[in-house]
Parts: C-alpha cells; structure tokens; sequence
C-alpha cells in the first residue's frame, strides 16, 4: 500500500498552479465563439428535428434567399459529399435521425440565418426507422444503412476467448445470469461547438478556429470537403470549454461546412451550436445492453464467465468499433477468471449516433458487472466485498486478455477504501433498516487500460526550444481540452529539461507546428503523449550541459574544479548548470542559451515516442493488450425516501492508483469532477428519444447536477513502481468516473432491496421499478 | 437600430442595437467583452451571468432594454488596475478551474454573494451558484475557494 507522498522528484509529483489559471479567471481566455473576423458572416443548419428517418424530396428555399441578408442557401444538391474515410454527412437528403442536417444558411448576421430558416420549405417522404437495439435486430427490420442489412454493425464484432469456458461452467457450483441496459448520456459541456473560418484567397490556405478536442482529427473533415492538402488546412485549437469525448466528429463536421460556405462566398464564417443543436447533432455515451453469465464454486471462485455486450450505434459511426475493442478487452470486470467468453457488437438505429464520452464504454459495463458480482455473492451468501478479494486481480494475475498483470495495488485499494467508510459494518446494518428513509451503501472496483493499447500506435512527439532568455516553448500535438493537460505537460517538460516550471509555456496545439500526435483521449495525454515531452527535454538539457562546456563555462579553475568539465559531470536543475562537486559555482541557463545563440548552437530538440507494441490475437483477442492499467475502488454512501424515490447522494469516497501523480490538485479535480458527473449519470442524466425524438432537448430538460446536489467527497491516491508511463504516470481522467455509477446503485440495493438493472435511477425507478415513459 | 447607452465596468457605452436583442448579445457582439459566455440561452447553465446593480443575473435573458440606467458590471472589470480581486486569486489558489468556461458567471455569483454576506456557510455557497453550471469541477474546488475568498474579504491571514 502506498498513498501518495513516497517519491522523489523536483516538479512533477507537486501541484503546482494551473498555467492557465489568470487567463480564465480574468475573461481573458478566448473561446472558439469568441473569435471575430472583420467582414464575417454566419451559417446556420436546418433539420426536419422532428422526423428520425425520411427522404427529402424537396427544398424551397425561394422565401429564405430574397430576405435581405440571405447570402446564400445550400442543399444536399449543391454542398459536397464525404470522399474519404468518415460515415457521415454534411448535408444529406436522407435523413436517418434528427440531428441530420438538410441546408445551410449563409446570412449578414446569425438572426438573420435563423430567420430565413423559417422561410425554407421542405417536402420529404417519412421512411420506416428503428430505434431500440432489440428491435433492430429482429428479421425484417428497417435496414438504417443499405451496406448493413440485418443493422449489425459488423466492423465492431469482437469476440474474445479465454481458457474453456465449457469446461469451466461444468466445474461450477452455481450459475447465475443477469441483463442490464444502460442510457443515452450527453457530454453536456457548458461551452457549445464553435468554429470560425477564414480563407487566405492569395494561397488558399483555410484557417479554422474551433472548439476541437482534436485538431488533426477535425483537420481530416476540412481537407476532404475542400479536397485540398493537409498542408493548406490550418486548425487553432481555441480554450475548449469541455469536452469530455463530444468535440470530434460534431466539430469536424462543423468546421468542414463553415470551411466550405467560407470558400464559396469568399467571407470568413462563424457557425456555433445551440444547445439544441448541441444536443441534437452531437454524439452520445452509448447505450449497452449487456448479459452476464458466470459460473462460480461455492467458495466463491468465479471459474467461467460469459458476456454479450451489444451497443446501440444511432444512426451513423466512427467510434463503435474502437470502443467495442475496448469493452471487448474489460469484458470480466477487474477479475482474474480462467475461462471467459465474451461477444461484442454494435447496432445500427435511427438514433442520435453514439460515440466517445468519458469512459469509453467503462461506465455502462461496470454498472452491469460490478451489480452482478453483488447478485453472485448474494446467491452465494456470501459478503460482496469478501467475493471481490476472492476473484480480483492482484500481481500474477491475468486479465481477460489472458496477459499478465504486475504492480497491482487493488486489493490493498479495496481493504483500504472499506476500513475508511466503515464499509462492511454499515453494509450488514442497512441491510435490516425500516422506517421511510433508508440508508444504503455500495461498492464498485474498476482496472482500466491506460491509453491506447493495441487499439492504435500510442506515438506523439514533442518539439521543445529554448530561446536566449532560458525561456522554453514547448509545441504538442496533444491539447488541452480543460483537464489541465498543458500545466502537467509545463510540470514535466521542466522536470526534464531541469528549468523551472514557470520558464516553460504551453501555448496551445496547432496543426500547423507540429505533427498529428493521435487524438486527445484515452486518458493517454499523461501516461503516453507526454513520454516524447520528457523525451525532448531529457535530450536539450544534455545539449545545454554540452554548450556550457563547449562555451568555456566548466573549463578548468572555474568553481575551484582543477579540470575540464564534460557534460556528462554536469547537471542542470531549476535553470542552474552545475558540477556536483563543486556544487557552489552554478551558472544561471541564461547565461549559457545568451552565448549560444549568437554562436549559431542549436537550441530545441524534437522527439517521437512509440511505446512496445500490444499485440493481439484477433479471433480470440489473447494478448497484450495495455502496457499497464489503472486500479479504482469507489464507495457511496446515500438515503432514499422510499416514499418518493427520492436519492440524496451523502458520502464518495474514490481511491485510485495512478501510478505517479504527476499534479495531485488536478488529479483531485478530475476525481471530483468525475464522482459528480458520474452521479449525474447514475441518477438523472438521460437524454429522452420516444421514436428517434429527442425529448430532452436543453439544459433544463436534460439535468446535470448543480452544486447543491454533490455528495462529501474524499479521494485516496495510491502510487506505485509501474513505469510503462512518464514518470510512472497511469491514467485517472477516465478512472475518475467509471465506478460512480456502479457503485451508487449497489448502495441504492442496499437500502432498498430493489436491484437497478437499467439506469439512470430516477424517482419512478427507485420508487416502482421501472421508468414510465 | 437603436442608440443605446450602458454602464458597463463604471464606462459609459453607445452603440447602435436592435431592440430584442439581450444584454449577452450587446455585451459580446456589440461592446467585445466576451467574458460572459453563452451556454444555453435559457437561463440554465449560467456562464453568462453578470452583475447589475450587484445582483447575479443571466444576460442571456435580459433584454438590452432592461439594462439600460442599471450597473453593470462583467468579468472584464473585477480586476482594479491589473490586480486580481480576491476571488480570482482563491480561484486559482484552490485549483477551482478546469476548463473555465463557467467561471466568469462563477464568480461573479460569487461576488454578488459575497458583497451581501462577508461570512456564508458552505451551504449558502452551493445555493447562490446553484444556477451555475460546471461539467468538469465537480463544484468541489469552486465551494473551496469562495469559502477562502470570504476569509481574505474578512481581512485574515491566508497566505494566497
């Protein structure tokens, strides 16, 4: 067991203050919508938003274009057709769910485009539409796509075998089987999608300010519907009010059609979401449907496990299948099982699409898995936290990839986070409570992949110069989306290059200034992206010991050493170049980087990082599938007024190992964060669709938790000697949120006796059981 | 178009306006103070608030009309020649930042509170930004460092 506080470094592991702190508390930062060209027009999208599946027959658009104002109106005629690699549209005449735009207004101003809306007339023909994945995979059902007949999205089937689950259920005392199904969930990120573009006429070079979470991503959309080279579309990632997953292909497709509109008529464009049509068009968590069968000896070792894991897609999808390998690789929970089973699989419906949100598939499995294992142990009569110690991983393990697993603290995490909250005393007294309100509490333990794995090559560089003045730029490709990715990239690119921290800055990413990094998810930034960060600055603080020498600095005599100093005797540490043994003479950086610019030395170093490979057998996915994971246990404490379903969230406590933490304020502030939208998503978050229409379509339909609905939190951060990641990082952002909702409704069990098989649970459900719309 | 003047930050403005347009709009579109954020438009999320005549109000929802003749005061005009007021700096002490596009309206419900009552409970803190949206905090930070910012109002010792 190791709490955070054992290791020893000079910037990393501290919480220094955020780097970008002053700019938002004074205003200053700027947004995407905040950006003004002189000369700049607006666009604004039409959708039928009241019909999920239907063809376009025609467009009247004569009304809208003579409103003084109107610039233009663009349809599916006369707008261009994705060439490359997305499955999606700009402007289609096929409409499959209600964020599907049908034209685009381009106007003097945006109530002028919202005003010409009004006037556009649309015939089209209602088409047949399915919308629940039960339903959609039933004989005859409305193909939502011609390629995908029978609406399996075949490209996200991944099965996974491990051991002889046959053998393994023979060998059982009991077999119990459970479903579970889990919700549509928005992003809900205060800041709208936002992009402004602007066209160089003189070199055709297209500049986009958006509100993207990945750059080079969003850069991909602007260059097909252009059809122009990567080199000539410029993406300036602005402040990213939140994202969480949401801000990729919603703003690609975005900063494509204000690209488009802007190169037609020749003025720079702005186009921003409502938040109606945030919610509309952008992508959502998906919802599972899982089964779970497992096979379990009487002394509470679980020896074979099945899965069927089936995502809802919506209508369109880049994302299934990347996520589904993901839950394909999660399949059993945080569980050492010999013999697991699993198929996963995605489905098409006209429903909003479903993509990347905060987890990555994890919170849906876990809200099923870890309510299963408390379904197992009470079938077995046995404590829940007693059968989680029984099956979990510890060092030795392997995990349902059939890899081996070191440097695991979650058995530790667990007893530690129990002993804390009193766990097992308080579970046995809810269990005999009477009276109206009722207590409850409840448990839930998570291993989570850290970054990539074998889903992609988890390579990013980093380019880092130092000017004459010791001050340091440092230029990524991975960004900042409000997790505080710049302020840790500051910590470690000083840790390295031994500067201090406030030498260095972080201006933003670019796709201009450096190479396509890979995408900003994953909770990858710290634990990979960072590595050629480190990388670089190891390299340029050698290169500078190396000047300091060459310009005479250690010749000998100077701090009383007798000989010529080489580098390799020199350290340099907090912008001071020093021998160690004659530790009293340190030469300030400045007056090194001073000398060596007018002498022509060079002063920035760039470098590429690859991890080791992860490599996987494709049929039965066996193999190493992460470098390493992170280990979580949360614990909730809550009451339910049995009289109205009412839940007050009381008490989270959330452990976590993270390797190291490189910043532990920020990596509280993602737990906190995380254990609040987690509770969002246990408890009121649901976007409503009867028939493909969204019924939650603002913030006041579609709750978030205020400040008067958060719980006592406490959070635990455990560190270990596991360095696959930078400075023996691992990942927490994604970590943060995954138990939250598991572990809530194994509290909500505890007072109530009332399992919570399909989330979110609201008063109706906590109440009667079951929702009643 | 309309000629309009507004006192916004103790500086008198004049701009021309359309009659329905909202304080955020004139605030954003027509005087370039981009501090107050749009979010919802309807008055939910919060990022937009402001101070009129010190009390916390959503901009997105009063129209230019309503403002005229009252004190306006935004994100922008917190700071008294380049230093922080003590909010900020709680704001930035406690981490209560993340991807700060609520915290304009953050801290100015904050202050609208704070003017009023020097010494809130962490209760009467969570109530009065309890129209204050924030995804990514978790709020926890935030109640944090208002209950430090009243402590530096107050005049005692906290080493920020």
């Amino acid at each position: 067991m190791a709490l955070y506080g054992q290791k020893q470094f000079h910037i990393v592991n501290h919480s220094v203050p955020r780097e970008d702190g002053f700019d938002k508390v004074t205003g200053r930062a700027t947004y995407a919508a905040d950006i003004k060209y002189p000369n700049m027009i607006y666009a604004a999208m039409l959708r039928l938003v009241g019909v999920a599946s239907a063809k376009v027959t025609k467009i009247d658009t004569s009304k809208a274009l003579k409103l003084a104002g109107v610039l233009a109106v663009f349809t599916a005629d006369s707008f261009p057709k994705m060439k490359s690699w997305a499955r999606y549209f700009y402007i289609t005449d096929t409409v499959r769910y209600v964020g599907d735009v049908i034209a685009i207004i381009a106007a003097e101003t945006y109530a002028i485009a919202e005003e010409a809306k009004k006037l556009i007339h649309v015939t089209y023909e209602e088409l047949p539409a399915v919308f629940d994945i039960r339903e959609a995979m039933k004989e005859g059902a409305h193909p939502v796509h011609e390629e995908y007949p029978d609406n399996i999205f075949t490209d996200s089937i991944y099965t996974l075998r491990k051991g002889d689950t046959e053998k393994g259920f023979e060998q059982a005392d009991l077999i119990i089987e459970r479903t579970y199904e889990t919700q549509y969930a928005e992003h809900a990120y205060i800041e709208p999608e936002a992009v402004v573009a602007s066209e160089d006429s003189s070199n055709g070079e297209m500049t986009i300010h958006a509100s993207a979470q990945n750059p080079f991503f969003t850069r991909r959309y602007v260059a097909d519907i252009l059809q122009i080279p990567l080199n000539r579309v410029h993406i300036i990632q602005e402040t990213l009010g939140g994202s969480f997953g949401g801000k990729e292909e919603g703003v690609g497709l975005l900063a494509a059609r204000a690209a488009f509109v802007c190169h037609v008529l020749h003025r720079p464009v702005k186009m921003v979401y409502t938040r109606e049509e945030s919610i509309l068009e952008s992508s959502k968590r998906h919802p599972f449907l899982l089964t779970y069968r497992a096979g379990v000896k009487k002394d509470g070792r679980i020896v074979a496990w099945e899965a069927t894991q089936i995502g809802n897609s919506g209508a369109y999808n880049n994302q299934t299948q990347f996520l589904n390998w993901r839950a394909c690789a999660h399949c059993a929970g945080a569980y050492d099982i010999p013999n697991i089973k699993s198929k996963t699989f995605g489905v098409f419906t006209n429903n909003v699409h479903s993509g990347a949100f905060r987890g990555y598939s994890s919170p849906q499995l876990l809200f099923a898995q870890e309510q299963f294992i408390e379904e197992i142990a009470e079938e077995l009569g046995m404590e829940p936290l007693k059968l989680r110690l029984i099956n979990c991983l510890r060092d030795g393990s392997t995990v349902a990839t059939g890899a081996k697993v070191s440097e695991v603290l979650l058995p530790d995490i667990i007893e530690y986070t129990a002993k804390q909250t009193d766990y097992t005393k308080k579970y046995e007294q809810n269990k005999t409570q009477s009276g109206r309100i009722r207590k409850g509490i409840g448990m839930a333990i998570s291993h989570r992949g850290c970054g990539y794995g074998a889903e992609s090559p988890d390579a990013a560089g980093a380019f880092l110069i130092v000017n004459e003045d010791a001050s340091v730029l440092l230029h990524s490709g991975i960004a900042e989306n409000g997790q505080g990715l710049k302020t840790v990239y500051c910590q470690i690119a000083a840790e390295a290059l031994g500067v201090p921290y406030e030498n260095i800055r972080f201006f933003g990413t670019d796709t201009h200034r450096i190479p396509d990094c890979g995408m900003t998810v994953a909770s990858r930034g710290t634990v990979m992206g960072s590595q050629a960060v480190k990388k670089a600055g190891e390299k340029l603080n050698l290169i500078l010991r190396e000047h300091a020498c060459t310009l005479g600095f250690f010749d000998s005599g100077k701090g009383g050493a007798p000989n010529d100093r080489i580098a390799q005797d020199l350290v340099l540490r907090e912008g001071h170049i020093f021998d160690p043994s004659y530790h009293e003479y340190q030469v300030p950086l400045a007056d090194v980087t001073n000398i060596a610019l007018w002498k022509g030395l060079n002063m920035a170093a760039y470098e590429w990082h690859v991890p080791d490979p992860c490599i996987q057998e494709h049929d039965t996915q066996q193999g190493r599938a992460f470098p390493t994971y992170s280990y979580t246990c949360v614990v909730a404490e809550l009451e339910v007024d049995t009289g109205t379903g009412e839940v007050t969230l009381k008490n989270v406590h959330s452990s976590h190992d993270v390797g190291t933490a490189i910043n532990p304020a920020l990596i509280k502030g993602q737990i906190y964060g995380g254990i609040v939208m987690g509770w969002g998503y246990a408890s009121m978050e649901e976007v409503v669709l009867k028939n493909g229409i969204v019924g939650s379509r603002n913030l006041d339909e579609y709750l978030i938790p205020t400040a008067m609905d958060m719980p006592n939190m406490k959070v635990s951060i455990f560190e270990c000697d596991d360095n696959s990641g930078t400075y023996g990082a691992k990942s927490v952002g994604e970590p943060a949120i995954e138990c939250v909702a598991a572990a809530i409704a194994n509290a909500l069990y505890n007072a109530t006796g009332r399992r919570i098989r399909c989330n979110p649970a609201g008063l109706e459900n906590v109440l009667i059981g079951r929702k009643l719309w | 178009m309309e000629r309009y003047s507004l006192c916004v930050n103790e500086r008198e403005y004049e701009f021309l306006a359309n009659a329905n347009e909202t304080l955020l709009f004139v605030l954003r579109e027509r005087l370039d103070l981009t501090g107050a954020k749009c979010g919802c438009l309807t008055g939910d999320c919060g990022a937009c608030t402001v101070l009129i005549d010190g009390e916390a109000k959503k901009a997105c929802l009063i129209q230019i009309r309503n403002a005229v003749g009252h004190k306006i005061t935004t994100i922008e005009g917190l700071s008294e020649n380049g230093t922080l007021h003590p909010i900020q700096k709680a704001f930035i002490y406690c981490g209560a930042i993340q991807c700060g596009f609520c915290t304009p309206g953050m801290i100015l419900s904050a202050k609208a509170l704070l003017d009023k009552n020097l010494s809130p409970t962490e209760s009467e803190i969570r109530d009065a930004i309890s129209g204050n949206l924030c995804r990514c905090t978790g709020y926890e930070r935030i109640v944090e460092a208002i209950l430090l910012s009243s402590k530096m109002l107050r005049g005692e010792d906290c080493d920020v």
